[in-house]
C-alpha cells in the first residue's frame, strides 16, 4: 500500500480559535479512515448488497433511501440509488470484492480520493447550515443516515455520526480549499482543531 | 427552485443538472429522415406550462430523474427516476 499524506499536511494546527466572547462550541479534525469504498449494485439486487456489506463490516445497513449505521471503526451509509459509501480498515476494499460478485455489483476503493474531516460539538448542525442548504436537525437527519450534497461545487457525503457529530467526505482535491472554508464558518462560534 | 429527489428528498436547483428536454424520441440510429432528424436535434417547442425534462442531481445522489415542471412557475408537477426499474422498486417499497 502506497503511503498516504493528508492534503492538509501544510497547514493543519491543532489549536483553540475562540469566537469574540471567548467560547468554543466545535471541534474540528480529520478522521481519514484507511479506507473508503463505493459499494454499488445492479438494479434490483440491493439485498444482496447489503447483506454483502453485513458480511464483511458487521453493520446491517437498510435498503431505505439515506440509510445508514456508524459502527466501531466502520461505517456505512446510502450516497444515492443502489450505492453505498463504506469505510473501514485496510483491507476493506478486497474483503468487500470477495463477497460481492461481479452479478451483483461494484466495488470503487476511493481512500486515496476522498478526505474525512468532522465536525463535533453543540454547534455543529448551525455551521454545516450555513455551508450546505439541507436539514440538519436530528428529526429529520438522524444519527447513522448519510446525506449526499455540495457546497458549490465542492461535492460531500455527510453521516451524522453521534448526536452533535456529522463526518464529512470530500473529494481529496478539494480538501485544503474546503478546510479553510470549515473553519472559516465555524469562526463565529469559536472551534478547536484537535488531533484525531 | 426545489426539486424533490426520489431518493434524497426536496433539494434546491443548485445542486441539479438540466440534461435537456425529455419529449424528444430518437429516429433509428440507421433512419435518413431528415426532417425527423431535424426535429430530434434542434426542434424545441419550448411551451409556456408543464414541460417533460431530464435532470441529473449532479450534486447529490446523482441519479437522472425525469421532472414535469411548469416553465411558468417553477412548480414541479412530477418527479421520478429516469431508470424506470427504481420506480417500480420505490412502489413496492
Ligand atoms: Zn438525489
Amino acid at each position: 500500500m502506497v503511503e498516504r499524506q493528508s492534503p492538509l499536511t501544510p497547514i493543519f494546527r491543532p489549536a483553540v480559535h475562540s469566537n469574540d466572547v471567548g467560547s468554543i462550541s466545535i471541534t474540528l479534525s480529520e478522521v481519514t479512515p484507511l479506507s473508503i469504498v463505493e459499494a454499488a449494485c445492479w438494479p434490483g439486487l440491493n439485498e444482496r448488497l447489503t447483506a454483502a456489506i453485513q458480511e464483511v463490516t458487521g453493520l446491517s445497513v437498510d435498503t431505505t433511501p439515506n440509510a445508514g449505521v456508524v459502527g466501531r471503526g466502520t461505517a456505512a451509509f446510502s450516497i444515492g440509488p443502489d450505492r453505498y459509501l463504506v469505510s473501514g480498515e485496510e483491507d476493506l476494499s478486497a474483503r468487500l470484492a470477495r463477497v460481492l460478485s461481479e452479478e451483483t455489483g461494484t466495488v470503487t476503493d476511493l481512500s486515496h480520493g476522498r478526505t474525512t474531516f468532522r465536525v463535533s460539538g453543540t454547534r455543529a448542525e448551525w455551521v454545516l447550515s450555513k455551508l450546505f442548504a439541507i436539514d440538519f436537525s436530528p428529526a429529520v437527519f438522524p444519527v447513522g443516515e448519510g446525506r449526499a450534497t455540495a457546497h458549490h461545487d465542492i461535492f460531500a457525503q455527510i453521516q451524522r455520526s453521534d448526536a452533535a457529530q456529522f463526518d464529512l467526505y470530500v473529494f481529496r482535491s478539494f480538501a485544503r480549499a474546503f478546510w479553510n472554508t470549515l473553519c472559516t464558518a465555524a469562526e463565529e462560534v469559536g472551534y478547536e482543531v484537535i488531533e484525531a | 427552485m426545489l426539486i424533490p429527489c426520489p431518493h434524497c428528498g426536496p433539494r434546491e436547483v443548485s445542486e441539479f443538472s438540466y440534461q435537456g428536454d425529455a419529449t424528444r424520441t430518437c429516429p433509428e440510429l440507421t433512419s435518413t429522415d431528415v426532417k425527423a432528424w431535424y426535429d430530434y436535434v434542434y426542434n424545441r417547442p419550448n411551451p409556456a406550462g408543464p414541460h417533460r425534462e431530464y435532470w441529473q442531481h449532479s450534486g447529490g445522489c446523482r441519479a437522472h430523474l425525469i421532472v414535469t415542471r411548469d416553465t411558468r412557475t417553477h412548480e414541479i408537477h412530477d418527479v421520478a427516476f429516469a431508470r424506470a426499474a427504481l420506480n417500480r422498486a420505490g412502489e413496492q417499497a
